[in-house]
């Protein structure tokens, strides 16, 4: 059942303030979500005014900045800098990206970044991602064969072939568009979202696959598929610019073309 | 470390909807509403066939101003939900994903609702 209300314990209270140093003249106020595990208290939320003549560009940079002069013990993910991991996937200003290719100048006033949606908290913006790769991992995201490889040569496609792969092999899985989804918001235990029906989609496509058969029965039901209602937050969503809507669309019409 | 008081992170309290996402939960709730209006249609059928009296009755409620406003709305609500299913349809076809031609879909639905609306007033008042 959809639950529209945050429980008592996780509703965000206000938090502290951080003046930026004095003298500083281009500055940019970034509200971020803090929670620590230890605390018994609520998540609140923390305003940081950054001095803008001394940040990087984007809002990763800010966040280091943060964690470098400031306090130390926020915590996030990030790793490549470059939008090719998806570790730094979160919500700021009110969509999900990734914060290092998010640029400060892009966003209107004040800058709000909390954890991806709808996801449990072991952190401040560090959420816990056990279920989403429960869930890629219950597709089987790997080739399923029945005929024997060549022996002398890979499995070999054409270039057609492998041009039905593009839009669905860029993606990093780092659930962006599976939190922006209300659909997942409300059924995340059974509804599969996006990011891993857009890998289901991914094998399907591909032509050097001989289980599509076994991955559609996988899929056909009320639930793991069909709770898709063409919302879109995903295509909006995709720091790839992918879009795991049409991908879900494509699996739905397969299930109708075999019938 | 317990890991059952772990907060769940907000969603529709921070999420800043995209307008595809609007036009979706419109469709959902001018559904709703429809199958209140519906009732509406039910009572004036019914007052239709208790009689001359109670139709009588019921054609004065329905004409009075403010439930003709409410049946403006509700002739809105009901155009909307056509044409939002028609682009469902094309969705369902497996066109019009492109988030440009999603968004252009879902401004020519309330354009498309809002013009079938005028000239079904039109229609009906002249």
């Amino acid at each position: 059942m959809a639950q529209f209300i945050l429980p008592p314990n996780s509703r965000v209270t206000d938090g502290e303030h951080h003046a930026a140093p004095g003298g500083a003249a281009n500055t940019r106020v970034f509200k971020v979500y803090r929670w620590e595990p230890d605390s018994g208290q609520n998540p609140r939320l923390d305003s940081y005014e950054i001095d803008l003549d001394s940040c990087g560009p984007m809002v990763l940079d800010a966040l280091v900045k943060i964690k470098n002069e400031i306090d130390p013990t926020l915590t996030f993910r990030r790793s490549c800098r470059e939008g090719i991991c998806g570790s730094c996937a979160m919500n700021i200003d009110g969509r999900n990206t990734l914060a290092c290719t998010q640029a400060i100048d892009e966003i209107d006033g004040d800058v709000r970044i909390y954890p991806l949606p709808s996801m449990r908290v072991v952190k401040d913006l560090v959420p816990d991602m056990t279920h989403f790769y429960a869930q890629y991992a219950s597709i089987r995201p790997w080739i399923r064969t029945q005929t024997p490889a060549p022996p002398d040569r890979e499995r070999l496609q054409s270039p057609e072939d492998r041009e039905a792969l593009d839009g669905l092999y860029e993606c990093i899985l780092c659930a962006c568009c599976q939190t922006s989804c209300p659909s997942y918001w409300w059924n995340p235990d059974r509804y599969l979202g996006p990011a891993v029906l857009l890998q289901a989609y991914r094998w399907v496509a591909d032509s050097r696959d001989e289980d599509t058969g076994g991955r559609l029965d996988d899929l056909d039901d009320a639930f793991k598929l069909y709770r898709c209602h063409t919302i879109m937050n995903c295509a909006s969503a995709c720091p790839k610019g992918l879009n795991p809507a049409k991908a879900i669309a494509e699996l739905k019409r397969l299930m109708v073309a075999r019938q | 470390m317990s890991m059952d008081n772990r907060p769940l992170s907000p969603h529709l309290q921070v999420y800043r909807l995209p307008f595809t996402a609007l036009t979706s939960i419109s469709h959902r709730i001018s559904g709703v509403l429809l199958s209140g209006g519906a009732l509406i249609l039910v009572y004036w059928v019914v007052a239709a066939a208790a009689g001359r009296q109670s139709h009588a009755t019921a054609s004065a409620i329905l004409g009075s101003l403010p439930v003709q406003v409410l049946l403006f709305v509700w002739t809105f609500v009901l155009f909307y939900h056509l044409c939002n299913g028609i682009r469902h349809l094309f969705w369902d076809a497996g066109y019009g994903f492109d988030l440009e031609t999603a968004q252009r879909s879902g401004q020519a639905v309330i354009g498309g609702a809002a013009a079938l609306t005028l000239v079904a007033w039109l229609i009906a008042l002249v």
